[in-house]
């Protein structure tokens, strides 16, 4: 059974004369990496809503189709019993932190979850080490930079052992070398502790070479959906001003003109690569 | 334009956001401001229209010393877009948001409604003109702000983070729009961390690190140099990258191409293809 599944689901805000969502069917699998992506109103963020339940418990509007958690209906979860398999970080963490020091922050998630203390302690303490906080262990969030309360913010988050990672847009106040980092760190989460995550980037650059699928949206529907470099190297991506990886489009503008290389580039390096393998050829 | 002069400034007395800071700015020019986060670059742009005032040193806009001109008279030379949109928009519909700032600066009826119908198509938000700023997407509240500022056409636009959370299509309409009213003789300046916008369509970058300019001068320049990409935790963009590993195999490949079509024509040399 997929770990999180759209079902024909589709949302219209209340007071919204148009759907956010139009019957989106799309399932995701434990320990997959999943970028999505689209023009800015497509309806990215609502999606990451709904993985949560904030949609339709928070956010109120009228609902068609069904999204299961774990397998769990969201109609029937709330979303303080979804918060414990699904974690979901903002864009803006100072939208998230609400509490005076790092410890405290992290702590905040499971104890309102009803952690036992020892339980609580432990994770603080695995999380800090996680995510390299020590030194910002005593430290006020708003003494930080952006970065530094990004990591807290996605580390008060994982407090929660959260089944699934969703991160709406999370790095784009960053400067970046912090947007790397956070970007590593969740392929890590990914990779090392087989951690499934729903990322929602524009940047396509930073995430195409980590992730292990693509899911591109327009206009509230999911357009296409699949491994990065068939995605990215697919016409309707260009067309919708999707940020295709500067590598990926110097790939179709040479096949344009009858040069091939033997795959669809993601990065810088992999394009030179490729280039010097298709000259020894 | 503007001119700082060894402006320092303290947040609640302590925390030292600006630590001396010097530049000029031309009319007409197109600068970026780029740096790490807590460098002083929104800082900065606010001692520009007077939401900051300095607490040592000058600042000089439009050749008068902007002591003496109140925020409401900076802000008719000097307009700036905050970073989050959410601080900035307060009313009921985007239409009403556009207004709002035009009628403050005493535009006449016919003037706000031309005015406001224009920039809603410039920024491709005619469709949205009756819905609630709050009702929208973030990437379009984004735009809504852009539009309150840009449809005053002050003459020097300050944008703070303007290409956070717009798409690729967006992000080149905003770029054709800025560079539209710089070709009329504005002065347009962005802080932004988006390298590619930066080298693609700005000729003149200031990288900031700790409240201080650690260099400025023309994007190439500024944005190959090793020292300052490392304290401005800036990093390379795809084809830089790119462009280096080729340099690496293929010492014909310049190092320093920065274009799509630059790097396009190299690879097509190195592997035959027709040009």
């Amino acid at each position: 059974m997929a770990l999180v599944e759209f079902a024909d689901f589709s949302f219209k805000y209340l007071g919204a004369d148009s759907l956010a969502l139009r019957k989106v069917s799309a399932s995701v699998n434990e320990g997959e990496y999943v970028v999505i992506t689209g023009p800015s109103g497509c309806g990215k963020t609502t999606l990451c809503r709904t993985a949560n339940g904030l949609v339709p418990h928070f956010h109120r509007g009228y609902i068609a189709g069904n999204v299961f958690i774990d397998g769990q209906n969201t109609r029937d979860a709330t979303v303080a019993k979804l918060a414990s398999t699904v974690g979901l970080v903002f864009q803006n963490p100072a939208n998230q932190l609400v509490t005076l020091n790092v410890e405290k922050e992290l702590a905040f998630g499971p104890e309102n979850l009803g952690v036992v203390p020892e339980e609580v302690r432990q994770r603080v303490e695995e999380i800090i080490d996680l995510l390299n906080l020590e030194h910002l262990r005593e430290k006020h969030p708003h003494e930080m930079s952006g970065g530094e309360q990004q990591r807290v913010a996605m580390g008060a988050t994982l407090a929660l052992k959260p089944k699934v990672l969703v991160a709406d847009e999370p790095t784009s106040n960053l400067d970046p070398r912090s947007a790397e980092l956070i970007l590593d760190i969740i392929a890590n989460l990914n990779k090392r502790n087989g951690m499934t995550v729903i990322l929602v980037e524009h940047r396509l650059d930073l995430v195409a070479k980590d992730a292990s699928r693509i899911i591109l949206m327009d206009k509230g529907q999911i357009i296409a959906d699949g491994i990065p470099r068939d995605v990215l190297s697919m016409d309707i991506s260009s067309e919708i001003g999707v940020g295709i990886p500067k590598a990926t489009q110097v790939y179709k503008r040479l096949q344009a003109k009858g040069i091939e290389l033997s795959r669809v580039p993601l990065t810088g390096e992999e394009l030179a690569l490729l280039v010097g393998e298709a000259k020894r050829r | 334009m503007i001119m700082i002069e060894d402006v320092h400034f303290a947040y609640d007395g302590i925390y030292t956001a600006l630590q001396g800071v010097s530049l000029q700015i031309e009319k007409g020019e197109c600068v970026a401001i780029m740096g790490t986060n807590g460098a002083g670059k929104t800082t900065l742009v606010k001692h520009m229209n007077g939401l900051l005032r300095p607490q040592h040193g000058r600042v000089i806009v439009d050749g008068a010393d902007a002591k003496n001109l109140s925020i409401a008279e900076l802000s008719r030379i000097v307009g700036l877009v905050w970073q989050n949109p959410d601080h900035q928009l307060f009313l009921d519909s985007v239409r009403k948001e556009i207004e709002f700032g035009l009628k403050n600066l005493g535009f006449t009826p016919e003037e706000t409604d031309a005015q406001c119908t224009q920039t809603l198509k410039n920024l491709g938000l005619e469709g949205l003109a009756e819905r609630s700023p709050f009702a929208l997407s973030g990437g379009e509240r984004k735009r809504v702000a852009l539009a309150t500022v840009l449809a005053t056409e002050p003459q020097v636009l300050a944008l703070d983070e303007p290409t956070i959370g717009q798409d690729a299509q967006q992000k080149e309409l905003l770029a054709r729009m800025l560079m539209d009213l710089n070709d009329r003789g504005r002065t347009v300046i962005v802080v932004t961390h988006d390298i590619e916008f930066v080298i693609e369509h700005f000729p003149r970058t200031i990288a900031m690190a700790e409240g201080r300019i650690v260099a400025d001068g023309s994007t190439s320049s500024v944005l190959s140099n090793e020292d300052v990409l490392e304290r401005c935790s800036l990093t390379l963009p795809q084809l830089t990258v790119a462009a280096r590993a080729l340099h690496k195999a293929f010492p014909q490949v310049s190092e320093r191409l920065t274009l799509l079509s630059e790097l396009e024509d190299a690879v097509s040399g190195i592997l035959g293809g027709t040009q």
